[in-house]
């Protein structure tokens, strides 16, 4: 079983996620890489900022790895995020999931992103040229390992 | 032994409050240090908080706790050595 949860405050290595969850009993690695945007709603962004509760933020995330695991039987899954200053471009966050066959990866890629984008204790801060503002979006549902 | 939830000085441990994102920023603190009163839940403790911060009043619709790492509702009965966290919207990705 290869599992890797981190939180970097440096450059994300996609490889290095890769090479976590590449088992030859693997014929599907499904990756999914989140970069930061030059604009939202037509305002420009300089560069992000992300904040974290670091030990609660990797016991959320080891809680999405756990219920892929059970749900989905995809036992083999990496999911970095950056803190601190991030430019634009570059990547914040990984999640990659591998299994035999690529059906269940794509479900289990699928569901550890959108789970950490609502469960996570992470937070996004844009700055703009003119301003800054966290990013806040209420959680809408609640997860299911919740 | 000592008693694990008491220091030396015999006063019970405090609980310690970590604060983020906007919450951090519009109070001016990332961590806070206070001694339970009695029978306190993370409710009572907010509003206590709430007293020295009344900034945070903006958010409260929107925050979530925490106590010790997992998500909690206010309800939850609060001991001495807890660490509770004020949780905004969170916004990773």
């Amino acid at each position: 079983m290869g599992r890797l949860i981190k939180i970097t405050d440096g450059p994300i290595s996609i490889d290095e996620g890769l090479r976590q969850v590449a088992y030859h009993s693997n014929g599907g690695i499904v990756t999914f890489t989140g970069s930061t945007r030059s604009s939202t709603k037509d305002k420009k962004v300089k560069y992000l900022f992300y904040d974290a509760y670091v030990p609660m933020a990797r016991s959320e995330m080891a809680k999405i790895a756990d219920f892929i695991a059970e749900t989905f039987e995809v036992r083999d899954i990496a999911m970095v995020h950056r803190i601190g200053k991030v430019p634009i471009g570059e990547t914040s966050v990984l999640v990659a999931t591998a299994a035999p066959h690529r059906a269940e990866a794509f479900k289990a890629c699928r569901y550890a992103i959108d789970t950490l984008k609502n469960t996570v204790p992470i937070w996004k801060k844009e700055f703009f040229e003119d301003g800054e503002v966290w990013v806040g979006n209420t959680p809408s549902e609640k997860p299911k390992h919740a | 032994m000592s008693d694990p939830i008491r220091s030396t000085n015999n006063q019970a441990k405090p609980v310690i409050v970590q604060l983020f994102a906007k919450a951090a920023e519009i109070t001016g603190t990332r961590q806070i240090t206070l001694q339970l009163s009695g029978e306190e839940t993370v409710g009572t403790l907010f509003r206590k908080i709430a007293i020295n911060h009344p900034e945070l009043s903006e958010l409260k619709a929107s925050l979530r706790f925490a106590v010790n790492h997992e998500f909690s509702d206010d309800t939850r009965r609060l001991h001495p050595g807890d660490e509770i966290a004020l949780i905004p919207p969170v916004s990773g990705g």
